[in-house]
């Protein structure tokens, strides 16, 4: 379980992430949904070390996030951000070998070399394997970040908005792959999702926020609701159950 | 890795060739002929062999220095000349001149790297502020703040009749190496192993901050790392063959082509080819107005712009 208390961050006068209190259960998918500057990118990077904390803390099981070695969280949590220019040239295999370097420091075992071979084709990257990063598309991209993170093997993975820049088909199909690994792996995914359908069809549970606030946490059901919806988004959102789906019509 | 055995030995083959070029006629037959003991040998042990041994070690050691910058800097345009690093070392020996001027080497060594640490550190800060991170805008933030402590260099170096050393400080040139004058240099063959030790930190540092501190690792202390090993090795370059500029530049980028970023698989090619690079440059430089020499700073220009501009051409968009 992930526990935030008090979590506040500050730049100056601006206090981005406001007193935020937050458990966030082991297992499953958790979906952080809100409109622009809600401070949900902030909040991820508080939970995960990226960010210090202005006040407040943050424990990982039993793991003080301020206080724990880095490694060690290295080898518990992981985050992905979305880095938009990927400057170095890497291979797949490097990139993902490169995941267990909490576990190695560098120095590859067998072990290693088997769980980076898995992890590339359970993301089907077998043929591109030997390819570099700055050739690829964007969905093969962050398939391949996406193996990296797996490789480091970490009970808790963070992503920061991972279907950002990605088609409907690459981004429907990069939401089935993580409920897969969350169901197959019995891991703890929280995603950063702009797109609140998504959030709704795939998630366990739904935290909201809203000018650096959580307004409302709960499962989909609870969160798709018209009314819910409009103290979050502060938009009326017509909200329609279709094939035991609650989906919200925001385009209108 | 057959490959790299390939590349030794051209740089071996180069490194030969460069030991018995010169003005004054060593070569197999003489040193045979005199008994090893006469003037062919004592030229050989005093300036040729040194001299060919300065090359190989300013050669791979500026050309390392390149790969570290472009990671920590995560621009394909960063190398000491780029980044301020080469001139605060310069400013650096030259204060030192200027405040204590019986310093022992050491401690000019010390002044002038921790100068061109304090800088590049400073320009590392300058690109935080930044919120336009384009790639050009990197370099050219650089070359101005180089340009500003050039400036400030060149006044004091005026003011205190040391333009000549601020010359020799600029242009590479190995004509003057011997013995007892370039062992300096093995000092950043020493920080360029200690560089490829730590490989794979500044492989994960090129890909950033973020990536670095959710790998577990002090992405500080992996830039502090990589600043002062090219911090010393610009300053110990400087002070004992003078700059080497553009090597730092091409190098890298043109492995980067072959092999990708992997500092620990392209670090090895990155010295052999800069130390090759520089070794043809010098043998060039002595042989094309001989028995005059063209400063090994002069050919690179020429052979480094020639393959820049064939980078720029050929990959326009990753470079640019």
């Amino acid at each position: 379980m992930i526990v935030a208390r008090n979590l506040t961050k500050a730049y100056g006068e601006a206090r981005v992430v406001r007193d935020v209190s937050l458990d966030i259960p082991r297992g499953g998918i958790t979906s952080i949904i809100g409109p622009n500057g809600a401070g949900k990118s902030t909040l991820l990077g508080l939970l995960s070390r990226l960010l210090p904390a202005t006040s407040g803390s943050v424990r990982v099981d039993e793991l003080d996030v301020a206080s724990a070695p880095s490694d060690v969280l290295a080898r518990r949590l992981s985050i992905l951000r979305q880095d938009n220019h990927v400057t170095a040239r890497l291979t797949v295999r490097d990139l993902v070998a490169f995941g267990r370097f909490p576990h190695s420091r560098g120095r590859l075992t067998e072990e290693d070399r088997r769980r980076i071979g898995e992890a590339i084709q359970y993301l089907g990257l077998d043929e591109l394997a030997d390819r570099f990063l700055d050739e690829m598309s964007g969905g093969q991209r962050q398939r391949a970040f996406v193996a990296m993170v797996l490789c480091q093997d970490t009970d808790y993975v963070l992503m920061d908005e991972p279907l950002n820049n990605l088609d409907m088909r690459h981004a429907a199909g990069m939401m089935k792959l993580i409920r897969r690994i969350v169901d197959d792996l019995g891991k703890t995914f929280v995603l950063v999702l702009h797109d609140i359908n998504f959030a709704s069809i795939y998630s366990d549970h739904i935290v909201a926020m809203r000018d650096g606030a959580v307004v409302k946490q709960g499962p989909p059901s609870e969160i798709l609701q018209s009314q819910v919806l409009r103290e979050i988004f502060e938009i009326d959102i017509p909200v329609h159950e279709i094939d035991g789906r609650r989906i919200g019509l925001f385009y209108v | 890795m057959p490959l790299l055995a390939l590349g030794v030995v051209a740089l071996v083959g180069l490194a030969v060739w460069s030991i018995f070029v010169g003005v004054s006629d060593v070569s197999l037959g003489s040193l045979l002929e005199s008994g090893w003991t006469d003037a062919p040998t004592q030229i050989l042990l005093e300036s040729r062999v040194p001299r060919t041994a300065a090359l190989i070690l300013a050669g791979s050691a500026m050309a390392v220095s390149g790969t570290i910058l472009q990671m920590l800097v995560r621009n394909r345009f960063a190398e000491p000349s780029t980044v301020g690093t080469a001139e605060a070392a310069k400013l650096g020996f030259l204060l030192v001149l200027i405040l204590v001027p019986d310093a022992p080497i050491p401690v000019r060594l010390i002044a002038a790297a921790g100068f061109a640490l304090l800088v590049t550190a400073l320009f590392l800060r300058i690109l935080r502020q930044l919120s336009l991170q384009s790639p050009l805008v990197v370099p050219l933030v650089g070359i101005l703040l180089g340009g500003v402590i050039n400036a400030a260099a060149t006044f004091l170096a005026y003011r205190f009749d040391l333009m000549q050393s601020l010359a020799t400080w600029s242009n590479g040139d190995f004509s003057m190496v011997l013995r007892g004058r370039y062992e300096l240099l093995w000092l950043a063959f020493a920080l360029t192993a200690l560089a490829y030790a730590f490989a794979d930190r500044f492989t994960v540092a090129g890909l950033g901050e973020d990536f670095t501190t959710n790998l577990g690792l002090d992405y500080r202390g992996v830039v502090a790392l990589g600043l002062v090993i090219v911090s010393i090795v610009t300053a110990v370059v400087i002070v004992t063959v003078g700059m080497i500029p553009v090597l730092g530049l091409v190098v890298p980028n043109l492995v980067s082509l072959m092999l990708g970023d992997n500092v620990r698989r392209a670090l090895p090619w990155v010295a052999l080819l800069g130390a090759g690079i520089v070794l043809a440059c010098d043998i060039a430089g002595r042989i094309v107005n001989a028995p005059y020499e063209v400063p090994v700073g002069t050919m690179l220009g020429v052979v480094a712009s020639a393959l820049f501009l064939y980078l720029l051409l050929r990959k326009h968009a990753r470079l640019a």
